[in-house]
């Protein structure tokens, strides 16, 4: 594991095992409908409140990842939750029924990033043997509890966005993969003093650009060796704006897509600038990125998810919204340069003859101390890795 | 006549609502607030009691007509029992509308259920 700056990047990168999407009725009518593994168009889901109805949507999403990865809810060594829900009940609510250590996550639509980078560290640290990343959203309950209530016939200003009503759950392992978890930037907090609630994306523009920055500068990377670099849930307006500050700052993006903008038709679905909410990174990763990573049709994306950090409270009080965005670097393949690299670190251990870089290089892949092997890649495979 | 000016004059009233939704970032409710006090202003200025006579419901229908209700109420109760009247004069004219909304929000909540706004 090596970290400079913001950027953690891991020698053993951890491997998504599974992964699951489960989208409401409005996703049924989007370009995605196909991808998702569930849809459920009753956006109560049968319950009697629209927060149950969202930890019905978290919770199916966290059995059907278990249910493709073939485990069982105990092979989870933690599982990392969040939402937009006030205490993020959503999340906790759904735990209840899951008799596995659990943590939530407040980074508002970025938790999906955020709770993967941190299944992917503990699980590459060799904390843990499974980890399960989660978020959830749905649109009734963020409309009443950050805007207005549902009832209430106010018109949607152009610039407003459509929270996604869905989830998204992915379980990391190291055994897993592809895709593969190759290194994480956690985001720093921005704020460009945006105050309109229904302008979102350009209140987390500025923090999106600020990460995305620092991994460029951390790793020394450069944009065109990754498929598409993919952010949450900017919209129209966010994504526009984050083209522009990361073009004034001399990085300018040709292969940029945003979640939000894939999970609709603005057209058709009258969405205005798009989708957000934390479902919606999280569905549109877990439907649309994972699985072409798997399928090899993407090689290398960064993932970013970006969150809005206000409450309902500092909203009326007039406060601005602060945005964060985490990043996750994945890939299909396992690096050819990691194995160089830890060939170079096994042959400075052996020079500098330390114990500890030794056990550190006896856990590498192919090693013959390894317990539980990743399937073996084929040796083509490798060769066309980054 | 009459229902061309007042189709045009409450249309027009309208206009003003729909640009300011349009055009500023202000909420509808705080559209609604504005409309009543620009009434009531209005009307205590004496400038709304010519449009009323002028364009009939086109002018008193619009929220902006219940701002002047309200003021017009005040100014009668008050000439007619004292300074009292300022307190009981709004209502006592506004009461029939108030109740009617009352009314109809009851029984909306009453039949009515939240939904998904797909």
């Amino acid at each position: 594991m090596q970290k400079k700056g913001d950027t953690i990047r891991f020698a053993q990168p951890p491997g998504i095992v599974s992964y699951a999407a489960v989208g409401g009725k409005k996703e049924a009518e989007g370009p995605l409908a196909d991808a998702f593994d569930l849809l459920v168009t009753d956006s109560r889901c049968g319950e009697k409140t629209w927060e149950k109805a969202e930890s019905d949507f978290a919770r199916y999403g966290l059995e059907t990842a278990l249910k493709k990865a073939r485990l069982q809810p105990d092979a989870l060594d933690a599982v990392f939750a969040g939402d937009l829900q006030c205490q993020c009940t959503a999340s906790a609510y759904t735990m209840r029924g899951f008799d596995v250590p659990y943590l939530g996550l407040y980074g508002a639509c970025s938790t999906m990033a955020e709770g993967l980078a941190l299944a992917s560290c503990l699980v590459a640290g060799g904390m843990m043997r499974h980890a399960a990343a989660m978020s959830s959203s749905h649109f009734c309950a963020a409309e009443r509890q950050f805007r207005t209530p549902l009832d209430y016939g106010g018109k949607r200003t152009p610039t407003a966005q459509w929270t996604v009503t869905g989830a998204g759950c992915a379980i990391v392992s190291p055994d897993g993969g592809p895709p593969y978890v190759r290194g994480v930037t956690f985001g720093r907090v921005r704020d460009y003093e945006i105050t309109d609630i229904n302008n979102m994306g350009a209140a987390m523009a500025p923090a999106a650009c600020e990460t995305i920055l620092r991994y460029f500068e951390d790793t020394s990377e450069a944009p065109e060796a990754f498929d598409a670099i993919y952010t949450g849930d900017l919209g129209l307006v966010g994504s526009k704006l984050l083209l522009q500050l990361l073009e004034q700052a001399g990085l300018p993006l040709q292969n940029h897509k945003d979640c939000g903008l894939i999970v609709y038709d603005r057209e058709t679905q009258n969405v205005q600038a798009g989708g957000s909410g934390a479902g919606c990174s999280a569905a549109v990763l877990c439907c649309h990125v994972l699985p072409a990573l798997r399928a090899g049709q993407l090689k290398r994306v960064l993932f970013l998810s970006t969150g809005a950090l206000m409450s309902q409270t500092t909203f009326l009080q007039g406060e601005s919204i602060p945005g964060i965005a985490h990043l996750v670097e994945l890939s299909a393949t396992l690096p050819e340069q990691n194995e160089k690299a830890a060939r170079q670190t096994d042959a400075a251990a052996q020079a500098a003859g330390s114990p500890k870089r030794q056990k550190h290089a006896a856990g590498r892949p192919g090693a013959a101390a390894e317990p539980g092997p990743r399937p073996q890649k084929q040796p083509g495979k490798e060769g066309a890795a980054q | 006549m009459n229902f061309v000016w007042a189709f045009l004059v409450g249309g027009a009233i309208c206009v003003i609502g729909q640009l300011l939704i349009d055009l500023t970032k202000l909420t509808p409710a705080r559209i609604l607030v504005t409309y009543v006090v620009a009434g009531v202003v209005l009307s205590a200025l004496g400038w709304y009691d010519p449009l009323a006579e002028f364009a009939g419901a086109g002018a008193t229908v619009p929220l902006i007509g219940f701002g002047h209700l309200l003021a017009q109420g005040v100014m009668d109760s008050v000439a007619e029992s004292g300074l009292l009247g300022a307190l009981t004069g709004g209502f006592t004219a506004a009461a029939g509308g108030v109740t009617a909304s009352l009314t109809a929000g009851f029984l909306a909540a009453l039949l009515g259920q939240s939904r998904d706004q797909n």
